[in-house]
């Protein structure tokens, strides 16, 4: 059915569905760690998360994600003449989970910070008082309670980020695309195995979506929803 | 510093409007821009009414080419436009397919109309949907048609009530714009890429074009607040 390419387009979604997921780990640490900065006291910190979502939020993903991909390279390599080493190559794929983690961290910021904010104050005095430390008031009363909040910004960003990974192979990974774009110039059937990329995709975003359904479901236990 | 402006003396202008042949840079990413947005719109506004028809086959169509169109990335969808169907024997034995599909430049405004428009068809739908029943029965009451109802009442309130949502899918249209290099459409991207192979500073090449790219987000940022307290000072 595939022209003998199955395993190709195979080994590429798998590739993919890592590069999709490292990058989403990635940008969540950093939504959380930019939201704790954007709602911390200290200005500078506030200063620095808010110049970070606005910067990444108004440059498009491919040219930040080009703009990384060769800056870090040469720097790299006049790090490397300067020690005297060989050349070494960054990886496309670690590329790419390092700037679509930097670009949709940017994004994750804003979702965390809304969704901080939406937690009521007395919620985090209420754990204070009971003598929890900080940390203990952020995991056990903040986060269960803040996630319920995020979750459909979560969902949004996810499926705009999974798109996004697409892009990565301009750079030149041998991702899904990269592989039914070979396959399609190996069989002449670049149509067909055009269509087979955009297949996979509309497969990952749906499951996706079931899953996120699911997971609203699930931390929504014990709300009550006003009924009209 | 002085690379910068070595870079802007030489190809300044072609970052900006012109390589001395063709529209390019800037310019060619605003006209893409504005196209596909214009298309997109018209397309829009009868396809969300077609999306909250009572009719379930209408609906379901219109759901369907949404849903495809939101859950592929648009680089697949530009890739089968662009070098998928002009790889078809039957399309190319066609000549006005053939001279439609072999411009880069029509395949990417095609792919990029049909991407937005199914944004907004949905933007638009959600927005008909909330119109609050007052007003509706209102008009009924005074007799309109459905199609005066939708002319007087339900589009001039639920394309305003878009307007927020509406802002924030042109500002990821023109992100998305800068994926028509692929088609080698000469845009802000397309430049800064072969500035970078000309002169080997990667880092200043495609700083300019996330400048750019970022000035024209600031403007349509202030562009469409400005329309918002306009349009939505009754809200």
């Amino acid at each position: 059915m595939f022209y003998g390419y199955g395993p190709l387009i195979a080994s590429g979604t798998w590739m993919t569905l890592q590069l999709a997921l490292l990058s989403l780990a990635a940008a969540l640490l950093l939504g959380l760690a930019g939201a704790s900065a954007r709602l911390s006291q200290r200005r500078v910190l506030q200063w620095l998360a808010s110049s970070y979502t606005t910067l990444i939020r108004s440059v498009p993903d491919l040219v930040t994600m080009l703009l990384l991909f060769y800056s870090l390279q040469i720097a790299l390599n006049q790090f490397t003449d300067w020690a005297g080493a060989g050349q070494i190559d960054i990886d496309p794929f670690l590329t790419g989970v390092t700037t679509l983690g930097i670009i949709y961290g940017a994004y994750f910021t804003e979702t965390f910070r809304g969704a901080f904010q939406a937690v009521p104050h007395g919620q985090m005095e209420a754990g204070i008082a009971y003598g929890m430390s900080s940390w203990q008031v952020f995991y056990r009363v903040l986060f269960p309670q803040m996630m319920r909040f995020a979750l459909p910004g979560i969902a949004n960003n996810w499926q705009v980020m999974i798109k996004a990974t697409a892009l990565v192979s301009i750079i030149g990974l041998s991702d899904v695309v990269k592989a039914t774009q070979d396959a399609g110039k190996g069989s002449l059937q670049l149509f067909f195995f055009s269509l087979v990329a955009a297949g996979i995709y509309l497969v990952i975003t749906t499951l996706s979506t079931l899953l996120l359904v699911w997971l609203e479901r699930h931390y929504a236990v014990g709300v009550r929803k006003g009924e009209l | 510093m002085n690379e910068i402006l070595g870079i802007l003396h030489e190809y300044g202008k072609a970052y900006l409007w012109s390589d001395g042949y063709r529209l390019t840079g800037l310019a060619m990413t605003l006209w893409l821009l504005l196209l596909s947005i214009c298309i997109g719109f018209v397309l829009s506004v009868p396809l969300a009414v077609a999306r909250v028809s009572r009719n379930r086959l209408i609906r379901t169509l219109v759901w369907l080419f949404t849903y495809v169109f939101r859950g592929t990335p648009l680089y697949i969808q530009l890739l089968i436009i662009y070098s998928g169907i002009y790889s078809l024997e039957s399309v190319r034995a066609q000549p006005l397919l053939d001279a439609f599909f072999r411009e880069g430049f029509n395949c990417t405004l095609l792919a990029f109309a049909l991407n937005t428009c199914a944004y907004t068809t949905e933007v638009f739908a959600g927005m008909i949907r909330e119109t609050p029943y007052g007003e509706i029965e209102a008009a009924r009451a005074y007799g309109m048609s459905r199609f005066t109802l939708y002319r007087r009442i339900i589009l001039p309130s639920a394309l305003r009530r878009a307007l927020p949502a509406y802002s924030n899918e042109v500002i990821l249209m023109l992100h998305s714009t800068s994926i028509a290099f692929t088609a080698t459409v000469p845009d802000i991207l397309k430049v800064a890429r072969d500035v970078n192979s000309a002169t080997y500073a990667s880092f200043e090449a495609f700083g300019i074009a996330a400048l750019l790219y970022a000035v024209v987000v600031f403007a349509l940022v202030w562009l469409f607040r400005r329309c918002e307290r306009r349009w939505l000072a009754f809200l």
